[in-house]
């Protein structure tokens, strides 16, 4: 039996877990589904900050993800006020409706 | 890294598991449901790499507070049907999109493979971080004196964040009701 | 005197300035004053005495000189310096610029005034008169300029206000295309004088006339002839275009279509003489060079005669006098083919005497015939116009070539000298004793046409030859009637009159003046030893015979209309020809005009149009299709510029990890 988890295979499944959230940004149109995926993909970079704190043998990466949930959790709020500011008007959230930087 | 590899294998095959679900599922809330398991299973492996605090933030914040909110607009905006999106988006987009998510994951690897992870080198082993009193006691410490600015700056993001979520969001009087 | 030179030439241009200027900020915006053209003239003729004077000034004071020394030269600036060639503004006055200098400005003075009169009516003296100063300057720095590419500098210069003052009325497009017309026939002589002068340049290392005066006689024998007979040749093009020699005489008959005074100061008396000028000013070169020098002479030679003929069937009297000009100018050329310059020279002053007056004259008889100009409808204008008739008459026995006129005396020199010269043939000299004696005949044909005989002017839409009977008190047009001309036209007449009768005395054989004073610049001929000196007495009996034939002949003819009827009938085939004018025009227009435009046309559909303007075009129908295409990217949808985003990412990450790409 494996003694430990090499720090590669951590960092890779955290690598891992960011493709599949950018793949899920890219493919769904439903806008709090985007949100969703975005967290994903935040997540992934705590966990490889956290990783890398421990194999570093320095606090600094804990901090900093402190402050990512922090600023995620921010954005979260603001996104989905915004989500319903735009749903007041165009009564969707599917981004296929949302087009107007269209040139 | 002393890691017990029954474990991570597993929060990591739940956490993979669900985040797939979260993105392939139609229904926004099942998506919201999955995403609350793969917070959980990451509280899981922040715990074990020596994470104890972050471990806790991410159930009460991400967990706790985030999904809840998300759950909290899903409901109000009527979203929870199941979407067409996934329809009409072509095949060749999704499996393009997928074999680049692919191509990306495979870069990655093999760079954090091959490569020797240089930082900056701290001086708190595991043991010492014991010593002092454990994750939750050094964070803590460290916050209040050394990292004291970005926390107060963090504070004041905060309070703008609260703000701005409440004049976007809020309805204008001569809309009708509050 | 020398450190004043630069007055000469400097007023006529201050004249020009002054007058320049107040046309274009008073005069020429739309509602602008209208003036008279008494304060212009005035101002105009005042400049051009000023330079009479200094002319004069500077005359006296080489004739005070000893012959070898009379030169004076003021060197105003340095022009530029280009390797090795360092050009000066320098001008210079010696024994053959200052005869010019004093006809440029003397005769120039008198047509001034005259224009005073002439332009009375017209809309815009200023211009005119700033046109006619400006003219007078470039003439001016023309025989002043001390070396080859100052004289250009002039010759050029004269060549422009020729053009802007032969479209002066451009508003009639006749008249600009005549305007057009003679700029670029003197264009395609330009050519030759540039091309002669960058050979004498490369072949004696020096334009400036002093210098090259004595390189070329040092040097001149060691280079090839070829050389410099190309010199000589090419340099004679250039006098081709400017003295309207065959066959780049074309432009003068068409530049007859500008103001008479303007036909006068130019193409009689100034201008067209610049080629005489330039061919004596280089004499020393030319020497060298007789196989050039016999074809100015042959070409002067024909041109003359050639001219001549077609002077026989001319109606419009400035025509008449253009192509006597041409014909006398042909006279100039063959002296100086013949080695004579001084002959040639004093044929030019001559010639400017009494063709300006002539010239006048005929501007007279239209402005008081109230601008007809063709004499068939003119006649018996004795009565009307007194003194007109009387220097008309004696410019016509001047030009006829009966002494003592001077005409008579600088034809006639030209004569013996194409018998006698070394360079001479008796076959150059009939040619010319020939066209003597149709000059006094196609002469007299104008003057009796134009002046005595009944009055045919009532009869306006005519058909010539007609027809006596007239309407006595002449009131063929308009108001008043026809009229003499007022004082200030008259008085410049008389004066110009009174030179072309006495001016001949200056070279009165065996007491010739002129050609000793013109000795330092101009050496004596070479007299073929053959020839017996006392023939000159005969061959001079036989001109003036020759000219009282022509004379006789043609009062016959003319006095009656019958008469010339019939001998026009005689000839008819002979008599169109010469009306047209030998077709010459025509010609140049279907073997060049036509195929340059043709050849024109061509390259522009198939050049500029077809490849050149896609090839511009095309440029923006690349960008515009770029951006159209490239469009289609901007999708307005945040999930496709991830995507893109994503697709950047992974090559950036292959290349920085793998060093791909």
């Amino acid at each position: 039996m494996i003694q430990t988890v090499e720090p590669w295979v951590v960092l890779s499944f955290s690598a891992a877990i960011f493709s599949i959230g950018l793949v899920g940004v890219l493919i769904r149109r439903n806008i709090l589904v985007l949100l969703m995926c975005i967290e994903l993909m935040l997540n992934a970079v705590n966990l490889t900050f956290v990783t890398l704190s421990r194999q570093l043998e320095s606090m600094a990466g804990q901090m900093s993800v402190f402050f990512i949930i922090t600023v995620a959790a921010a954005e979260a709020a603001v996104g989905l006020g915004l989500v319903i500011a735009l749903f007041r008007t165009l009564r969707t959230v599917d981004t296929d409706q949302i087009q107007m930087l269209r040139e | 890294m002393d890691i017990s590899p029954i474990f991570f294998y597993a929060f990591a095959g739940l956490a993979i598991a669900f985040a797939l679900l979260t993105v392939l599922k139609k229904n926004p809330v099942a998506s919201a449901f999955s995403l609350v398991m793969v917070f959980f299973s990451f509280a899981g492996i922040y715990a074990m790499l020596g994470a104890h605090l972050i471990a806790a933030l991410q159930v009460l914040v991400y967990a706790g507070a985030i999904m809840v909110l998300f759950i909290f607009v899903i409901m109000l905006l009527n979203a929870d049907a199941p979407s067409l999106d996934m329809v009409r988006t072509p095949m060749w987009l999704k499996a393009s999109t997928g074999v680049l998510g692919i191509v990306l994951f495979g870069v990655l690897v093999v760079s954090f493979k091959n490569s020797s992870i240089t930082g900056v080198h701290g001086n708190l082993p595991e043991s010492q971080v014991e010593a002092l009193g454990g994750n939750t006691q050094v964070v803590s410490e460290l916050m209040f004196s050394e990292y004291i600015l970005p926390f107060e700056l963090t504070s004041i993001l905060l309070l703008v964040g609260i703000v701005g979520a409440v004049a976007i969001a809020k309805r204008r009087p001569h809309k009708g009701k509050v | 005197m020398a450190q004043s030179l630069f007055w000469i030439p400097l007023l006529p241009l201050l004249g020009f300035l002054i007058n320049g200027i107040w046309y274009m900020f008073f005069q020429s915006p739309a509602n602008g004053r209208k003036a008279g053209a008494t304060v212009p003239g005035v101002i105009a003729s005042l400049s051009i005495f000023g330079a009479f004077v200094f002319s004069l000034k500077a005359f006296l004071e080489l004739k005070g000189l000893a012959p070898e020394q009379r030169v004076l030269e003021q060197l105003l600036f340095n022009w530029m310096k280009v390797g090795e060639l360092s050009l000066d503004v320098t001008l210079r006055v010696d024994s053959l610029s200052t005869l010019f200098t004093l006809v440029i400005t003397g005769v120039g003075t008198l047509i001034h005034l005259y224009s005073i009169g002439y332009m009375g009516h017209d809309e815009t003296p200023g211009k005119f008169f700033a046109y006619l100063n400006l003219f007078c300057f470039a003439m001016l720095v023309l025989v002043l300029g001390g070396s080859l590419p100052l004289l250009f500098l002039g010759w050029e210069g004269v060549g422009l206000c020729s053009y802007l003052l032969i479209g002066y009325w451009y508003s009639d497009e006749e008249k600009a295309k005549a305007g057009k017309k003679a700029f670029i026939v003197n264009r395609v002589g330009d050519l030759g004088f540039i091309l002669g002068t960058f050979l004498i340049y490369s072949t004696f290392g020096t334009l400036d006339f002093a210098n090259l005066k004595e390189v070329v006689l040092s040097q001149g024998a060691m280079v090839p002839a070829a050389v410099l007979t190309g010199i000589g040749l090419l340099l004679f093009v250039g006098c081709m275009g400017k003295s309207a020699q065959i066959p780049l005489y074309i432009w003068l008959p068409d530049a007859m279509a500008g103001p008479t005074p303007v036909s006068a100061l130019i193409h009689a008396a100034t201008m067209v003489t610049s080629g005489i000028y330039l061919l004596s000013r280089l004499n020393f070169l030319y020497s060298l060079a007789p196989d050039a020098l016999h074809v100015i002479a042959i070409i002067g030679g024909v041109t003359a005669f050639f001219a001549a003929t077609i002077a026989f069937a001319q109606r419009d009297i400035k025509k008449v006098l253009a192509y006597s000009t041409v014909s006398q100018l042909g006279y100039m050329f063959l002296a100086t083919g013949v080695g004579a310059y001084g002959a040639g020279v004093f044929h030019v002053i001559t010639h400017a005497f009494f063709k300006a007056l002539l010239f006048l004259g005929a501007g007279s008889v239209i402005h008081g015939m109230h601008h007809e100009q063709d004499i068939m409808k003119m006649g018996g204008l004795r009565k009307y116009m007194p003194q007109t008739f009387f220097v008309f008459l004696i410019g016509w026995l001047a030009i006829a070539g009966i002494p003592p006129f001077s005409g008579f005396f600088s034809k006639d020199e030209i004569l013996w000298l194409a018998f006698s010269s070394d360079h001479g043939s008796v076959v150059l000299w009939g040619l010319g004793a020939l066209t003597a004696v149709m000059t006094a005949f196609y002469m007299t044909r104008l003057f009796v046409l134009t002046f005595l005989g009944k009055p045919r002017f009532e009869e306006s839409h005519h058909d010539t030859h007609g027809h006596g009977h007239h309407d006595d008190h002449g009131h063929g047009h308009g108001h008043g009637g026809v009229h003499e001309s007022p004082l200030i036209m008259t008085i410049p007449l008389m004066v110009l009159a009174l030179l072309s009768a006495v001016g001949g005395f200056m070279g009165v054989p065996h007491m010739n003046w002129l050609a000793h004073w013109l000795e330092p610049v101009i050496p004596h001929h070479a007299v073929n030893p053959a020839v017996n000196p006392s023939l000159e007495w005969v061959l001079m009996g036989v001109s003036v015979l020759g000219a009282v034939i022509g004379i006789v002949f043609a009062f016959k003819v003319y006095r009656d209309l019958k008469s010339a009827e019939v001998l026009r009938k005689k000839f008819e085939g002979l008599h169109r020809a010469l009306e047209n004018k030998w077709y010459v025009d025509e010609m140049f227009e279907v073997l060049l005009v036509r195929p340059i435009q043709a050849f024109s046309r061509a390259l522009w559909k198939n050049v500029d149009v077809a490849i050149i303007d896609r090839f511009v075009l095309g440029f923006g129908r690349v960008s515009q299709w770029t951006g159209q295409t490239v469009r289609v990217t901007q999708t307005g949808s945040t999930q496709t510029y991830l995507f893109m985003l994503l697709i950047g990412l992974v090559i950036a990450l292959g290349y920085l990890i793998y060093g791909l790409v």
